[in-house]
C-alpha cells in the first residue's frame, strides 16, 4: 500500500541537511549513507550516493527517472550466484 | 465488418463484446463508451449506423484512451525505464521473475516459464579436494 499523500514523501532529516548544504555551496561529492527508506527527491538529482546494502556501499549516480523511487531500491542487499560455483569453498 | 480506428475489425457479435477486441477497451471500458454514445449494447456491429461508429470513435478520442500500439509504447517505455535506473524492479524485469516480492523457491512460474531442470555445474578445483 502506498503512502497517504497527506504526508508527502519521507527524506530523512540528516540527509536532507546534507543535501541542503552541498546544494547551496555546490560542492559534490558522494554522500555514505544507510538510509534507504529515503525517498530520491528532485533536490538529488546529479549527486552521488553511497547506499548502504547491508555489507558494502553502493555508489547510485541520481538521474532524473529516479525521482519517486527509494535509495535502497538501486543497491541490491541479495547477489545471484550462480547455481554451482561455489562448491569448491564448501569442500575446502 | 466495420472498421474502428485503423485496423479494428470487430465481428457479427454484440457491440458491447465486439469493442473489447480493441487492445486496451475491456468489458468496463466497452460499456462506458456505449452508455455515453447511447447506443444499445446489444446491437451487432454491422447494425451500427456510420453516424453510431462516429460516436464510438470520438468516445475513445475525446477521452484519451490509450489504444492499441500508443498504450503498447506506453507499457514498454514504462518498462525500460525501470531497466534504465538500475531500480530492483527494473532488475527483477531484466532476469524475467515476479517483481512483486513473490516467493520463487516454488511456483512462480508464469513469469519463470516452462521448468528448466539445472544440473550442478562442478567446480574443477572441487574434484582435486583442495
Amino acid at each position: 500500500m502506498g503512502r497517504s499523500l497527506k504526508k508527502g514523501p519521507f527524506v530523512e532529516p540528516h540527509l536532507l541537511e546534507k543535501i541542503d548544504k552541498m546544494n547551496s555551496s555546490g560542492i559534490k561529492k558522494p554522500i555514505k549513507t544507510w538510509s534507504r527508506r529515503s525517498m530520491v527527491t528532485p533536490d538529488f538529482v546529479g549527486h552521488t550516493f553511497m547506499v548502504h546494502n547491508g555489507k558494502i556501499f553502493a555508489s547510485v549516480f541520481v538521474t532524473e527517472n529516479m525521482v519517486g523511487h527509494k535509495l535502497g531500491e538501486f543497491s541490491p542487499t541479495r547477489i545471484f550466484k550462480k547455481h554451482g560455483s561455489h562448491t569448491a569453498k564448501v569442500t575446502k | 465488418m466495420p472498421r474502428l480506428l485503423g485496423v479494428e475489425i470487430p465481428s457479427e457479435k454484440r457491440i458491447e463484446a465486439s469493442l473489447t477486441y480493441i487492445y486496451g477497451i475491456g468489458p468496463t471500458t466497452a460499456k462506458r463508451i456505449l452508455e455515453q454514445t447511447n447506443i444499445d449494447p446489444n446491437m451487432r456491429a454491422r447494425e451500427l449506423s456510420p453516424q453510431q461508429l462516429n460516436d464510438i470513435i470520438h468516445a475513445i478520442t475525446d477521452n484519451k484512451l490509450p489504444i492499441e500500439g500508443d498504450l503498447r509504447r506506453e507499457l514498454q517505455s514504462n518498462l525500460k525505464r525501470l531497466q534504465a535506473i538500475n531500480c530492483y524492479r527494473g532488475i527483477r524485469h531484466r532476469r524475467g521473475l515476479p517483481v512483486r516480492g513473490q516467493r520463487t523457491s516454488t511456483n512462480a512460474r508464469t513469469r519463470k516459464g516452462p521448468r528448466k531442470t539445472v544440473g550442478v555445474i562442478r567446480n574443477k578445483d572441487a574434484k582435486a579436494g583442495k
